[in-house]
């Protein structure tokens, strides 16, 4: 597997999982990283070829709903929940 | 009150309510009580709701009395992990970030219990989304053993265990992603149930790794468990990935006739890295178990050092989207020291979630992302297709595997965190069962020389609950009770 | 010298469909209701929710895919793509990338060259999104969840296009087509018709594509084009001066008529897409497929060409008239009623086409009883009402539904070829204007037209011209 620059791939990791971490935990976080996938490395000795990816355990297929109209009625009781809340809706901060 | 209400079975205790001996109320202001003594060294609970249920107590016990609650456990009191939705009151995942969250709606398995009439005390506590394996990682409190409170009670549903061990209530919901229901029974002295993938409804449960997750019953016997598990157990159609079974009765299999079954223990269980104590424990299980007419015999399963890696690729590649919903808009807590967008997104979540909880989300990013899909997780599927394969070979020679189901007893409070991977690998026996989608047992066998129970698990064939249900009913029988968290015995009968 | 260009376009185009519920859950996707109205624990991502698919969703997916004549994965799944944006609660989208339903097909359209094929990279199908809108009490952003969870398709195609005209044509041809299968109205403005344009420029001649970018915020053929053009002309002035176009998604102003860059340091663009685990994949047998395409209604190249065979029709006519189910469906009944298919295509392409414009409506919303036309066309053709009077009953069928016949008969529109009453109207008129009948009669043939105008006005026009001439010879002599 190729050569991985630690400092970068935590920063590319803080984007993609909306997450920021002190310096402290970053260092800390990518030495525990580091052990785990060197461990999960153990996989690439596994012959796979040939063999289809399991996604789903069970060969369940085609489970459907109708198209019929549903309705609870607990979209204030969900709304409820929301920290910040408007005219009923979602508040959140700027988006562009 | 009655302290030897305490240590009846769900199932006693549902009889002598059928009986009229004993009101609901009066199992629940017992079970309370218990709590009100336990709780300050055990800290099982997250929340009691003592109103809801002595209210309930009384409806419950007018629905006995006019027919509509006619099933195994109207009446009983029992404990919910708090990552199973209940409407109304507060569910966590025992996390900062879904802080203050009611759920508007019912987990489809919380509904069940409320059907048949079983009353819930309370939510309890849990690592933190399910993500450890000791309880530690909650975000709310230390949950103790019973069997020792300077030990953890296992994970990551320790809460609902303890609160079953420590006679805190009759029977718990919990549930199991990589042995999270086998694992703390086994560290907790009490039997737990990781049915069939889609055998019990998820809707409600809040997703760790979708396509591993089951929720399941943890009670004080084989047969609480089995009879929980009928109950909870169906097809639900808001769960595209619950099965369609046939009825699920167990009450001729808690006769435990296991002449002419067939188990087999795989070698690599045995090897090193076991504590010698619980591979005693597993010897002495074999021995019970021909001694009820089953043949045991050592076999190489094999590929079991690809169930770490990839369980825990597939785990947290699965828990990095599932958990990408905690963002502070829609529910739970929400920084509020973020002006843009992405600055309330990061702090919501860097402030919401924990370390263990980061570091799976971190990985889980890391496996997906462009150029390492792959290398890890389309391998780690790979894998998962052949760890299934091992299995399937295996029950074509065995109805039934034994295995421990943890490599040693209890750790200490405080010992677990600071090595991860360490931690992960102590999932070795159970994992495998997740990816594999099997149902699996956890039944108390015997108790350390240090005082902590030792638990072993019985693997069944993918719908084939009953075989091990069969097996450990068998198991129970001749091991005789097992003693009690707090009561001081120091060791069982065997 | 300047060098010569080629422009190279692809699009991805976004068609909402209109079954009744979400694609994962049982909410209506109806417009029109207050904010949150139509949501549920399952589009607003709620934990512990769960999807469960539509089958009306797979069912239009393949519909579409069919009518492309794509190929079908019998074997496909649902991937998650995974980025933050509050518009989507679960912070990431279900959708297909492995394995879309459906793959490598074409769509034919008409270009100024004659027929083009457009290739169908692949179609898959994907959930709507919430609908974000800025607040300026508070300068924060709203979220409703009505759309959240919408069923789409998502149509790649290659790049195929040259010019906005083929982009057009294209996108013509797949809102037909939705509409032709009944699943969906397509609609750019009101955004249930969604086009992403990926553009890029090359030297004429040269085989390789240049780097290209995507333009996104294109809600109307005007627009689209106007994009194409700028965008175009930006691409081909950076290689000009020896600069490089950048890969990127870029916004389209269209009141400032040019486009802008979406570039984020948060959004990495990596959307980690893998299988959904909580939908089992959906396998599409022989027997589903071949239920569909009985079903498959025909389609519009299918129906222009049958209409030049059956109906003698000209390609043009053809044209028109099958732009809109409904107007091809109104005209085919009308013709088979009267067997006059000439005149149907004429009131429908002409008259009808005329008052939809003034209207502003669009063909698929004209609505009245084939039957009743057909009996106008039969009375005119039997000379019982003028053209003139033809064109009145036309507006009230049109608008209203009118029965033709008994309209005529309330508002005195017949044609009157009663001789009694024309003579006296006649006579009248060679009474009035005995200078003209005397330059009639001395052979000036030229004022023979001057008394049918005489007459017609005091008929009011509801004289049977052939009729009228005929006595009008008769009393001149």
């Amino acid at each position: 597997m190729k050569k991985i620059s630690w400092d970068e791939t935590m920063e590319y990791l803080e984007i993609l999982s909306q997450i920021s971490l002190t310096e402290e935990e970053k260092q800390e976080t990518a030495g525990e990283l580091k052990k785990i996938l060197a461990y999960m490395e153990k996989l690439e000795e596994l012959d796979t070829d040939g063999v289809e990816p399991m996604s789903h355990v069970f060969p369940v297929q085609n489970v459907f709903r109708e198209d019929i109209v549903e309705r609870e009625d607990q979209w204030e009781a969900l709304l409820e929940n929301a920290p910040q809340k408007k005219e009923g809706q979602y508040l959140v901060p700027k988006t562009v | 009150m009655g302290e030897e209400y305490l240590t009846w079975t769900a199932g006693e205790l549902a009889r002598k309510i059928r009986k009229g001996e004993i009101r609901p109320s009066e199992a629940v202001e017992a079970s309370l009580l218990q709590i009100e003594r336990m709780e300050p060294q055990i800290g099982a609970f997250l929340q009691i709701d003592r109103e809801g249920a002595l209210a309930r107590a009384e409806e419950v016990e007018q629905g006995i009395r006019s027919g509509k609650y006619q099933g195994p456990f109207a009446g009983v009191p029992a404990a919910v992990k708090d990552n199973i939705c209940t409407k109304g009151m507060e569910t966590t995942c025992a996390s900062r970030i879904l802080s203050g969250f009611y759920p508007p709606y019912d987990a489809c398995a919380v509904e069940k219990l409320k059907e048949a009439g079983i009353i819930i005390l309370g939510k309890t506590n849990m690592d933190e989304f399910a993500m450890g394996s000791t309880t530690e990682t909650s975000a709310r409190k230390v949950t103790k053993n019973p069997w020792n409170t300077g030990h953890v009670p296992g994970g990551s549903s320790g809460g609902s265990c303890a609160a079953v061990a420590a006679d805190e209530c009759f029977i718990a919901l919990g549930s199991d992603t990589g042995g999270s229901i086998r694992q703390p029974s086994s560290f907790c002295g009490v039997t737990g149930i990781k049915p069939t993938y889609g055998t019990v409804s998820r809707y409600g449960l809040i997703a760790y790794a979708s396509s591993l997750d089951q929720i399941g019953p943890i009670g004080k016997d084989v047969a609480d468990c089995a009879r929980m598990l009928s109950l909870l157990a169906g097809q639900d159609r808001r769960d595209s990935t619950s099965l369609k079974r046939e009825t699920l009765d167990f009450e001729e299999d808690l006769a435990g006739d296991i002449r002419g079954m067939k188990v087999g223990i795989p070698k690599e269980y045995l090897d090193e890295g076991i504590d010698p104590e619980v591979r005693d424990a597993l010897k002495k299980t074999m021995e019970i178990l021909k001694e009820r007419g089953a043949s045991v015999e050592e076999f190489s399963l094999g590929m079991t050092e690809y169930v770490i890696p990839s369980y825990y690729i597939i785990a947290s590649a699965e828990a990095s989207s599932n958990l990408a919903r905690f963002d502070g808009v829609k529910y739970g807590y929400r920084s509020p020291h973020a002006d843009s967008l992405h600055e309330m997104y990061k702090m919501t979540r860097s402030e919401g979630f924990g370390t263990e909880v980061k570091r799976r989300i971190f990985l889980g990013s890391f496996v997906l992302s462009s150029g390492y899909y792959d290398a890890y997780y389309l391998k780690a599927l790979k894998a998962r297709a052949v760890i299934k394969e091992a299995f399937d070979r295996a029950f074509a020679a065995y109805d039934v595997l034994l295995g421990p189901a943890a490599p040693q007893t209890a750790p200490k409070i405080g010992e677990s965190l600071s090595d991860p991977l360490q931690m992960y690998l102590g999932d070795l026996y159970t994992a495998a069962v997740n990816l594999a989608g099997l149902p699996a047992i956890s039944v108390p066998c015997t108790v350390s020389k240090a005082g902590l129970p030792i638990g072993i698990q019985l693997i069944g064939d993918c719908l084939q609950e009953k075989k091990i249900i069969r097996a450990a009913a068998a198991f129970e029988k001749e091991r005789g009770i097992f003693p009690k968290a707090y009561s001081g015995t120091k060791r069982g009968k065997i | 010298m300047r060098k010569q260009y080629e422009t190279v376009i692809g699009l991805e185009v976004h068609i909402e469909l209109s079954t009744r519920t979400k694609i994962f859950c049982g909410c209506p996707t109806a417009f029109g209701g207050e904010p949150n109205t139509h949501t549920c624990p399952v589009c607003t991502g709620m934990p512990g929710s769960l999807p469960v698919l539509n089958r009306k969703v797979v069912e239009y997916a393949l519909k579409a895919g069919l009518a492309m004549n794509c190929k079908i994965h019998t074997f496909c799944k649902f991937d998650r793509k995974n980025y933050f944006y509050p518009d989507n609660p679960q912070n990431y989208q279900i959708s297909q990338l492995y394995l879309p339903i459906c793959y490598d097909g074409y769509v034919s359209v008409d270009t100024a060259q004659g027929e083009k094929r457009i290739r169908i990279h692949e179609m898959h199908m994907e959930e709507d999104a919430g609908k974000l809108v800025h607040d300026p009490w508070t300068d924060s952003s709203l979220v409703d969840y009505n759309r959240s969870g919408v069923p789409l398709i998502e149509i790649v195609s290659e790049p195929d296009m040259r010019n906005a005209q083929e982009v057009i044509a294209y996108l013509e041809q797949l809102r037909i087509m939705a509409q032709y299968l009944g699943i969906s109205d397509c609609r750019l403005e009101e955004g249930s018709m969604r086009a992403d344009v990926n553009l890029s420029v090359r030297e004429a001649g040269t085989e390789s594509y240049g780097t290209r970018t995507e333009m996104k915020n294109l809600n109307s053929f005007k627009a689209i084009a106007r994009a194409i053009e700028g965008e175009t002309i930006r691409q081909i002035e950076l290689l000009e001066e020896g600069k490089e176009v950048i890969q990127e998604t870029r916004r389209w102003d269209d009141n400032k008529e040019c486009s802008f860059p979406m570039r984020s340091k948060e959004d990495a663009k990596d959307y980690r897409y893998f299988p959904d685990p909580d939908l089992p994949p959906v396998v599409i047998d022989d027997a589903w497929i071949g239920r569909l395409k009985k079903e498959q209604p025909e389609l519009r190249e299918e129906k222009k060409k049958r209409f030049i065979r059956e109906f003698s029709l000209s390609e043009y006519d053809a044209r028109i008239l099958t732009e809109s189910r409904n107007m091809a469906d109104l005209f085919e009944e009308t013709a088979k009623i009267c067997s006059q298919p000439k005149k149907a295509a004429n009131w429908m392409t002409q008259d009808a086409m005329k008052l939809l414009k003034e209207a502003g409506k669009s063909p698929e919303e004209m609505k009245f009883s084939p039957d009743h036309l057909a009996a106008l066309i039969l009375v005119e053709e039997e000379q019982k009402i003028t053209h003139k009077g033809a064109k009145e009953v036309f507006e009230q069928i049109f608008d209203h539904d009118e029965e033709p016949l008994a309209y005529i008969e309330a508002h005195h529109l017949s044609t009157v070829a009663d001789t009694d009453v024309l003579e006296q109207i006649i006579e009248e008129v060679i009474r009035e204007h005995p200078d003209s009948v005397a330059q009639y009669r001395e052979g000036k043939e030229k004022v023979f037209g001057f008394f049918v105008g005489q007459v017609m006005k005091k008929m009011k026009g509801n004289a049977d011209p052939a009729v009228t001439r005929e006595l009008l010879r008769e009393k001149l002599r």
